[in-house]
């Protein structure tokens, strides 16, 4: 399954200031996430307290960059003109390390070959001028 | 929680509904709809619409009650009530809150209803058409993930996996709506059965969901009346009590992008307790189940935290044979449900609870005393009503 005309399909344009930088954080080609300063607590998406603790206080903390395939799911219909071409396409989520998942998809990794708790690994792609997304690999 | 209860205090005095439509193809406008199906429970009933003094909607339904109330000529309102969560999740909280109201003394005539012209408003099932994307949908849209059945079938496939449930499981609950919906002319699906070929010949929409694993789109509107025990005794139709009734989910349950701790969930584990507890059953004593079908997994998943089978038992359990009115050991979606009778936002999966109580039931339960109802597996808050006869009490 190759990707992607970088034109037609949404790409993510963030009004919300904690957001919009995890959004730039991608294009130092490190994915990081939301780190508790009151318990160390990793979070995603991005929000303003921690869940656990109460905390106010985080910041952005890099990434470890793997994880494993939480769940997936096959698209056959798809539900966004610029993903007409494209099907069947796998969109998958990944637990990260840190224990946060994140949605994405493995592009080279074969429908059939999709299965549970198998290790991936983060890279991107540049989309327009300001968005550079992520997505994953398998880890040979 | 406490050991107050809903138990026995409220009834469905009357129960209403409107032809159902494919989308689209309602010739009413759905104020009208609305209109239609609440004075048809009022027939049902026997209560003149001006005594109604409650009302009670979910799921952002348009239809307010004071332009309502102006429209029934109502003598007065007391009551104004709306169940949050934009999907079928508050099909029985809706129930729930009218319950509580009645039994508070805040209102004496409640009406619950949910109406739906998809045609005349906007579809449900599609995500927004737009290269741009904002907020927490920007975390999804990107990688082709934007529709209710693509985020549910996520939940649904780590599930299946987790407990090694297959297709077929899927493909019986599917079929035992469409068989019920053969025996009840209301049904939309009426006069179009389903098999096991034509099933597994049907085209995915998102894996594990086939076409028929999906609720319909439909336009049309269904109303339920609930009144005191006290005053459903002198009423037209004989009276199916409130046992038990519980909305809610638990930690954490709509953490975004696919944060949630329990994640291949329904969302019941922790609603389902309550309502055993109020309604002082267990499930074993559920003769007749309706299920909110969005997407047959949910019902998988909703079925089983609610403790009507476990996990390991579910590639045995889920058999047409197990499901159908005519002897299946839990008959299920017994009018056809969502799938095939009409995406009333779960309402009437409500009112076929009700039906099979008072014995009216086109697929009718032998004896049915107790009738379990759940509603919107997979979002937040679910809601679960449990309605039994009189015997019950």
């Amino acid at each position: 399954m190759s990707i992607i005309d970088p034109i037609e399909l949404p790409v993510p344009y963030s009004v919300d200031e904690i957001n919009r930088e995890f959004w730039k954080l991608c294009s130092t080609h490190i994915l990081h996430f939301q780190q508790c300063q009151g318990c160390g607590h990793w979070r995603h998406l991005p929000r303003y307290m921690c869940s656990k603790c109460g905390s106010p206080d985080w910041h952005w903390a890099p990434s470890s960059g793997k994880g494993v395939i939480f769940s997936w799911t096959v698209v056959h219909q798809p539900m966004h003109p610029a993903f007409g071409g494209k099907t069947p396409y796998a969109s998958v989520i990944v637990e990260m390390e840190e224990g946060v998942r994140i949605v994405s998809q493995i592009p080279e990794l074969l429908i059939e070959d999709l299965k549970l708790d198998l290790p991936v690994e983060v890279y991107f792609e540049q989309r327009t001028d300001d968005v550079t997304l992520p997505f994953f690999k398998v880890i040979e | 929680m406490s050991d107050r209860s809903i138990r026995g205090k409220v009834a469905v005095a009357g129960v209403g509904e409107t032809t159902y439509y494919k989308r689209g193809q309602s010739p009413d406008a759905e104020f009208l709809l609305g209109l239609k199906a609440i004075v048809a429970a009022c027939d049902d009933a026997g209560i003149s619409p001006k005594e109604i003094d409650g009302f009670c909607s979910f799921a952002d339904d348009r239809n307010d009650p004071s332009r309502l109330s102006a429209a029934l000529g109502v003598k007065e309102m007391n009551l104004s009530n709306m169940q949050w969560g934009g999907g079928g999740g508050g099909a029985a909280g809706v129930l729930q809150n009218g319950a509580a109201a009645i039994a508070a003394g805040y209102a004496d005539v409640v009406v619950c209803y949910r109406a739906l012209a998809q045609g005349q408003f906007g579809r449900y099932g599609q995500g927004p058409q737009v290269p741009y994307i904002q907020g927490e949908r920007a975390f999804t849209s990107p990688y082709g993930l934007m529709s209710p059945a693509q985020m549910f079938a996520m939940k649904v496939v780590r599930f299946m996996h987790e407990h090694g449930i297959k297709q077929e499981a899927l493909r019986a609950l599917s079929m035992a709506s469409y068989h019920h919906a053969q025996n009840n002319p209301r049904a939309v699906m009426n006069g179009k059965p389903l098999t096991e070929e034509k099933y597994d010949n049907s085209r995915w929409i998102v894996e594990p969901f086939h076409l028929f694993d999906c609720c319909m789109e439909n336009d049309g509107a269904a109303a339920i009346l609930l009144v005191s025990a006290e005053r459903a005794k002198d009423l037209k139709q004989k009276p199916a009590y409130i046992l038990g009734a519980a909305h809610g989910s638990g930690y954490r349950a709509a953490a975004p992008v696919h944060n949630s701790g329990d994640y291949p969930s329904s969302n019941f584990s922790t609603v389902a307790p309550h309502l055993y507890r109020q309604a002082e059953i267990t499930p074993e004593d559920i003769d007749v189940a309706q299920i909110y079908e969005n997407f047959t997994g949910g019902v998988l998943m909703t079925m089983i935290e609610h403790g009507l089978c476990k996990p390991e038992e579910a590639n045995d359990f889920f058999q047409l044979d197990n499901l159908i009115a005519q002897g299946g050991k839990l008959p299920l979606n017994t009018s056809g449900g969502n799938l095939a009778e009409c995406y009333m936002h779960g309402l009437g999966l409500q009112i076929e609870a009700i039906r099979q109580l008072r014995g009216q039931s086109t697929n009718q339960v032998k004896d049915a005393k107790i009738a379990l109802a759940a509603a919107g597996p997979m979002v937040s808050p679910v809601s679960t009503i449990i309605y039994g006869t009189e015997d019950t009490l």
